[in-house]
């Protein structure tokens, strides 16, 4: 049996939540999930839509919002009761940090951010994961009676299985010591750039741009594009633009239709964050510059005269 | 109030990445080496935190030799002294790391009100070490943060989840994971340079258990040019991309 950690906010449950159960229905046909605290019933459906036949419903009254600790608790009652095969998470803040917390009680490996997994033999395991962000893949044995993985965000395609999934509810057992740390209030939008991760256009610009002034027109082309601005850890580190717009291994990783550098060299930083964009489209003085390679289209030009001419004739077109 | 900082030191990549021949690591002859967006940020706040509460901060790094190098470059930053865990590499299983690190912060005379940690290595990315050592050494702990405040000795912390920030109270001393944009770390200045030369190192002997996960291999994907096709320069290039643009039916 694979038991998934499956999690949700306040009841709407994590879409990488599916993509889990399908790298769970890849080791073994008999899929558990388990969900934690209130409104979490409201997720029952969607898992058994996926193949989860039996969905674990932890509760506890000193638990009303997403508590780490408590929710690592209720993973061991389950893995102690029915000793899964192995237990899977998305790869999310929140999956690495339950799972975490299992591995540090319980004293065993866990293995992150995994794109393939095989169970190999009683107590081992091989794993493909990714390292920097992605530029590296690793290839490792996992010796451990429960294999605890995360799972990478879209190396498994969802997986439709209809058919109803059966609740058992149970007490998780908790002290004060693990209640200590819970969400205890959410703040909105604190930063611009909202809807980066999900733009199907985003206009980035890096060190080529100078300074500040110059991303008034990318916003200009983002907007006539209806996409999302962009910009490499240079950027950020300069104070330029905020961290949100950040994209790359330690920011936001974007998956658009066009993504168009700007004066973007292509560290490795940065590509791990752009090279899912469908067509990615180069602007740069440099002709040997390193994102040329990654690169469908290039212009070798200075960006601060392109970009005016551009913005003029892309605004004629959609006006057209 | 006295923090200590984990810190990593990490090969330089700039933008192509060359194994050795065993495929076992990467090949770092002629690259520079530096640390993490996100332990930058740590050690930046741990400063920011002592400039305004008073205190210490303290670095910790596991590896061979080399380290000395980013620890003396934090140090003029303003962290003040280091614990060095002399190690034969810097790539070391995150159970055995974190024991390690546990060991050295409990035999030290300082005891930390807060432990910062990157929310997960450059390299590795493990994203479970900070966790580890706050179950070792008994205390709470808050992940991947990117908003931190203390305030009678309770740290709330800040994660970005999405286009919302969940909000996290954790009571010192306790353990926290950041994240890259946490703030702008500075740029040393020459009198911190002048400094850093002379604060002080205490080397340790980590005693690393054996890890669970055995790397069997590494592999680069292959960065073969995509061949881009070239639109040219100037009002050529512009009508070139509107015409790409409109291919793609991101434009009408």
């Amino acid at each position: 049996m694979i038991l998934v950690y499956a999690d949700h906010d306040r009841g709407e449950l994590d879409p990488l939540a599916l993509q889990v159960v399908s790298a769970a229905r890849g080791l073994d046909a008999d899929v558990h999930a388990l969900i934690v605290g209130p409104n979490a019933e409201k997720c029952v459906d969607d898992l058994a839509s996926a193949g989860v036949r039996t969905v674990h419903h932890g509760t506890n009254a000193a638990i009303d919002d997403y508590t780490p600790r408590a929710n690592a608790n209720a993973v061991i009652t389950v893995m102690d009761r029915l000793e899964p095969r192995a237990v899977l998470a998305a790869g999310t803040p929140r999956g690495s940090e339950v799972l975490a917390h299992v591995a540090s009680i319980k004293d065993l490996p866990l293995v992150t951010e995994c794109s393939e997994i095989a169970l190999t033999g009683s107590g081992t395991a091989e794993v493909t994961r990714a390292r920097w962000g992605g530029n590296l893949l690793e290839r490792s044995e996992v010796s451990a009676d429960v294999l605890l993985a995360t799972v990478q965000a879209h190396a498994f395609a969802v997986s439709e299985d209809a058919g109803d999934a059966q609740v058992e509810a149970f007490e998780v057992p908790v002290t004060d010591a693990d209640l200590e740390v819970s969400i205890v209030e959410r703040t909105g939008a604190a930063e611009t750039g909202v809807g980066l991760a999900e733009a199907k256009v985003v206009i980035s610009g890096g060190r080529g741009m100078d300074g500040p002034e110059a991303f008034g027109m990318l916003e200009e082309l983002a907007d006539i594009l209806g996409g999302a601005v962009g910009c490499s850890r240079v950027v950020t580190a300069a104070g330029w633009r905020p961290h949100a717009e950040q994209v790359g291994q330690t920011g936001t990783k974007v998956a658009p239709d066009l993504y168009i550098a700007f004066g973007i060299s292509g560290a490795t930083q940065h590509i791990a964050g752009c090279k899912s964009a469908k067509t990615l489209i180069a602007v740069n003085t440099d002709g040997q510059a390193p994102i040329m390679t990654h690169a469908d289209y290039a212009v070798v030009d200075n960006l601060h005269t392109l970009l005016p001419v551009l913005i003029e004739k892309a605004r004629a077109a959609q006006g057209a | 109030m006295d923090i200590c900082v984990c810190i990593k030191r990490y090969p330089s990549l700039g933008s192509a990445i060359m194994l050795t021949d065993d495929g076992m690591a990467i090949d770092t002859d002629k690259l520079g080496f530096t640390l993490s967006p996100h332990e930058e940020c740590a050690v930046e706040a741990a400063v920011q935190l002592k400039e305004e509460h008073g205190g210490t901060v303290t670095l910790i790094s596991m590896g061979p030799e080399g380290v000395e190098e980013q620890i003396r470059e934090q140090f003029a930053i303003g962290a003040d002294r280091a614990i060095w865990i002399r190690s034969d590499s810097t790539d070391i299983d995150p159970q055995a790391a974190a024991k390690a690190i546990g060991d050295a912060i409990e035999a030290d005379e300082t005891a930390f009100d807060l432990i910062l940690l990157g929310s997960e290595s450059a390299d590795n990315a493990n994203a479970q070490t900070g966790v580890r050592l706050a179950h070792r050494l008994g205390r709470p702990v808050a992940t991947a943060i990117k908003g931190m405040t203390i305030a009678d000795g309770v740290a709330t912390c800040e994660r970005a989840v999405g286009t919302m920030r969940e909000v996290y109270r954790v009571r010192l001393p306790a353990v926290v994971t950041v994240k890259d944009g946490l703030n702008i770390p500075r740029y040393p200045s020459v009198p911190g340079r002048i400094k850093a030369r002379k604060k002080p190192i205490d080397e340790v002997t980590g005693d690393l258990d054996a890890p669970s996960i055995q790397l069997m291999g590494l592999t680069a994907p292959i960065r073969e040019s995509k061949g881009a096709q070239d639109l040219g320069a100037g009002d050529e290039a512009a009508d070139a991309l509107v015409d790409v643009m409109k291919q793609i039916g991101v434009l009408s």
